[in-house]
């Protein structure tokens, strides 16, 4: 199962690496990761999807992430009310003519076409990973040539 | 102030007496003034011995051992020495030196990302950018060294760093937001736990190295006493008990004594304190302890839970709850039939072996114990030897066993013997060892003449990596890959180095040759040749449940 665990950390160099390091060593999965100053420089967030078997191994995470000396806070957002976003940039094949049967698949999703040049359309969608998900399959129609996509950030309330 | 003299300020408000290590072309800032300080150097003929040797004085002494390399080679040395500390939660400082600044991340001669490699084997570790961090970083590494579930903290020094000038500014205090180690046990865990305790009929005290670290010696002892309890030790908790108490059961696990192995099966309470249910003890987990309830006492959250289920989970200081627990409990459980039993257990199968034919081992710790009272620090090499050493000598005071228990780190012994006995020069430093490990770090000879450091090693001369010899034996049809090993006459060796060596080939030299081995004032190897396929027993095969011994109880 997929768990959302946001960390504050100490903004120092190597800091990624311990996190990263701890996850890798143990044998543990990272989904995503995303990382980014707060409004204190001199601390960082990130949101972490871990992909844990069971609670044993989630509670292990969050044990080995708080022994690290550069981590302030671990937060585990499993049974904490949340809001988590996704931002993906999509590069969708779509002649310039089909443009009005884009839009309209992007209707029912927090998406837009930022750019449309030939037959390639950007779009740019920000949403939780379930509508996403809805969004992917609505364009796989048109057929997806690039997707990026950020990593969930989650913050609680 | 230039860098160097910064860090050897820092060194001596911290109270560093002496340090291990070897110099090199990135550390001569610091070398050049270590020429006018105070504080001892030991040059060791290694690096790795010198990480050993910091282990060695930090586990005899509690006080935080310090070595120093140069970078690249000197300080990958130290990565085997840094990770048997951190499996055994040992303080210590590393201390090495980087290329400099403007060349890091360039290749550059004798450059290894040294913060890269030892990230995973340290508490913590630091790269220092400017020779004014190092008051801050200094203070830091040896509060997070000493503090909480101890470990080694490594500083990597770059050589232009020792050069900077900077001003000298020791901070009062060390605040570390995202580091507060909790000592105080939960008070209503405590409250539940001695419930339990007092409720329990078959309560069975299981103590690892967080006792002597915690220095809950004296009170674990008291506790003990008065809920009349058995109490038995991991290998890194040998001595924080009595082993020669009526109360103790030895060591248990993979090589534990069958009645040890028995108790922890049938108690229906498991205590367990500064202990983290390794592998080598539980056995199989899912078989381990089938009617207890337990309790876990911990000051790392992440040990609780980890490997088995726990009951009720405290995390705080050893010696902090277990003073809680003596003063809370009222209510003394009954143990006078658990304790008849175990009794009856220690009657029928006590540790034993034949002592026929060639010199046997067990009868040279026997040796080593009588003579020396059970009053000397004993080191270990890994393997047979170590296991033998577990079983045979009776630890009644903390830190006087000192061994490589997570790691099983071969080539720990010699050098840790020399950090011991610098760090307790009173005492009688004896390294058990076989006659493969000894080789790993046979080096050592030479700092042990030069440094004038008087430990003895009894080699348990088998002519085998006896412990893996034993495991083909039994698990693998007596196929012998590569475990024959051949030595250096250990006498003439002993004797290049300009320390002493006997040889013993039978069992009426043992004692007059470790007579003379501890009235000799330089160091010496005494050199045993015993029995060669001699096994540790009982044994619990890997995997098996801890009742299922080979030649457990009778």
């Amino acid at each position: 199962m997929r768990h959302t665990i946001s960390v504050l950390v100490e903004n120092k160099f190597g800091v990624l690496a311990r996190i990263s390091g701890l996850f890798s060593a143990r044998g543990y999965n990272i989904a995503s990761l995303a990382v980014s100053e707060t409004m204190d420089p001199g601390i960082s967030y990130m949101t972490i999807v871990v992909e844990a078997q069971d609670e044993k191994i989630l509670e292990q995470i969050k044990k080995q992430l708080n022994k690290l000396i550069d981590v302030i806070t671990v937060t585990d957002f499993t049974n904490k009310e949340h809001v988590d976003r996704e931002l993906v940039l999509a590069k969708v094949a779509c002649p310039l003519k089909d443009k009005a049967k884009l839009e309209v698949a992007l209707k029912k999703y927090v998406a837009k076409i930022i750019q449309h040049k030939g037959d390639i359309a950007i779009i740019e969608a920000v949403d939780e990973q379930e509508k996403i998900k809805g969004l992917l399959e609505a364009l796989s129609k048109f057929g997806v040539k690039e997707l990026v996509r950020t990593g969930r950030i989650a913050v609680a309330y | 102030m230039i860098g160097a003299q910064i860090l050897l300020e820092c060194l001596k408000r911290e109270g560093v007496e002496v340090m291990f290590g070897y110099p090199g072309g990135q550390v001569l800032p610091i070398f050049d003034k270590l020429y006018d300080s105070d504080i001892r150097f030991i040059l060791v003929r290694h690096e790795q011995g010198a990480a050993h040797a910091a282990d060695g004085y930090s586990r005899a002494t509690g006080k935080v051992g310090v070595c120093l390399a140069t970078s690249g080679p000197g300080a990958t040395n130290l990565t085997t020495g840094i990770a048997t500390a951190y499996m055994d939660s040992i303080p210590m400082i590393a201390i090495t030196g980087q290329v400099k600044t403007f060349l890091i991340g360039n290749d550059a001669f004798q450059e290894a990302d040294v913060t890269g490699i030892t990230r995973p084997v340290t508490k913590h570790n630091y790269l220092v950018k400017s020779a004014k961090d190092l008051p801050q970083i200094v203070r830091e590494a040896f509060y997070i060294a000493s503090s909480g579930r101890p470990g080694p903290v490594l500083i990597d020094i770059p050589s232009d760093v020792q050069l900077q000038e900077a001003e000298f500014i020791w901070p009062q205090n060390v605040e570390i937001r995202g580091y507060k180690p909790t000592c105080f046990g939960h008070p209503g865990q405590i409250k539940k736990a001695i419930k339990l305790i007092s409720d329990a009929k078959k309560p069975l005290l299981y103590i690892g190295g967080g006792i002597i670290t915690s220095g809950a010696y004296q009170v674990l002892r008291e506790f003990a006493e008065k809920i009349n309890a058995p109490v038995t030790m991991t290998m890194m908790g040998l001595g924080g008990f009595p082993g020669t108490h009526k109360l103790s059961l030895g060591m248990l696990g993979m090589h534990g004594t069958a009645y040890a192995n028995h108790a922890t099966m049938e108690s229906d309470l498991i205590i367990a304190v500064g202990a983290r249910f390794d592998d080598r003890v539980t056995g199989r987990l899912d078989a381990f302890a089938p009617s207890a309830k337990v309790i876990h006492i911990d000051v790392d959250p992440s040990s609780i839970s980890k490997n088995v289920r726990v009951d009720i989970p405290i995390v705080g200081d050893a010696k902090t709850v277990l003073e809680e627990f003596l003063e809370q409990i009222k209510k003394i459980p009954d143990t006078v039939e658990w304790l008849k039993t175990i009794d009856s257990w220690k009657k029928k199968s006590p540790l034993k072996y034949k002592d026929e034919g060639k010199i046997k081992p067990q009868y040279v710790i026997e040796q080593i114990y009588e003579l020396t009272k059970g009053n000397a620090i004993i080191t270990t090499e890994v393997g047979q030897n170590q296991m033998w050493a577990c079983q045979w000598y009776k630890y009644d005071y903390p830190r006087t066993y000192i061994s490589s228990g997570g790691l099983g780190t071969m080539g720990f012994g010699f050098p840790a013997a020399m950090g011991a006995k610098i760090g307790c020069p009173d005492k009688t430093v004896i390294d058990i060892a076989g006659d493969g490990s000894i080789q790993m770090n046979i080096q050592e000879l030479g700092t042990c003449v030069a440094s004038k450091i008087n430990v003895k090693v009894v080699i348990l001369n088998n002519g085998y990596l006896g412990m893996v010899r034993q495991w083909q034996e039994l698990f693998y049809k007596k196929r012998y890959s590569y475990v024959n090993i051949t030595s250096p006459d250990f006498v003439k060796l002993a004797e290049s180095y300009g320390a002493i060596g006997i040889k013993v080939t039978r069992k009426e030299e043992v004692r007059p040759a470790l007579e003379k081995a501890l009235a000799t004032d330089n160091t010496v190897f005494v050199d045993c040749h015993i029995e060669e396929e001699e096994n540790v027993y009982p044994m619990v095969p890997a995997g098996e449940a801890l009742n299922r011994m080979i030649e457990g109880l009778a």
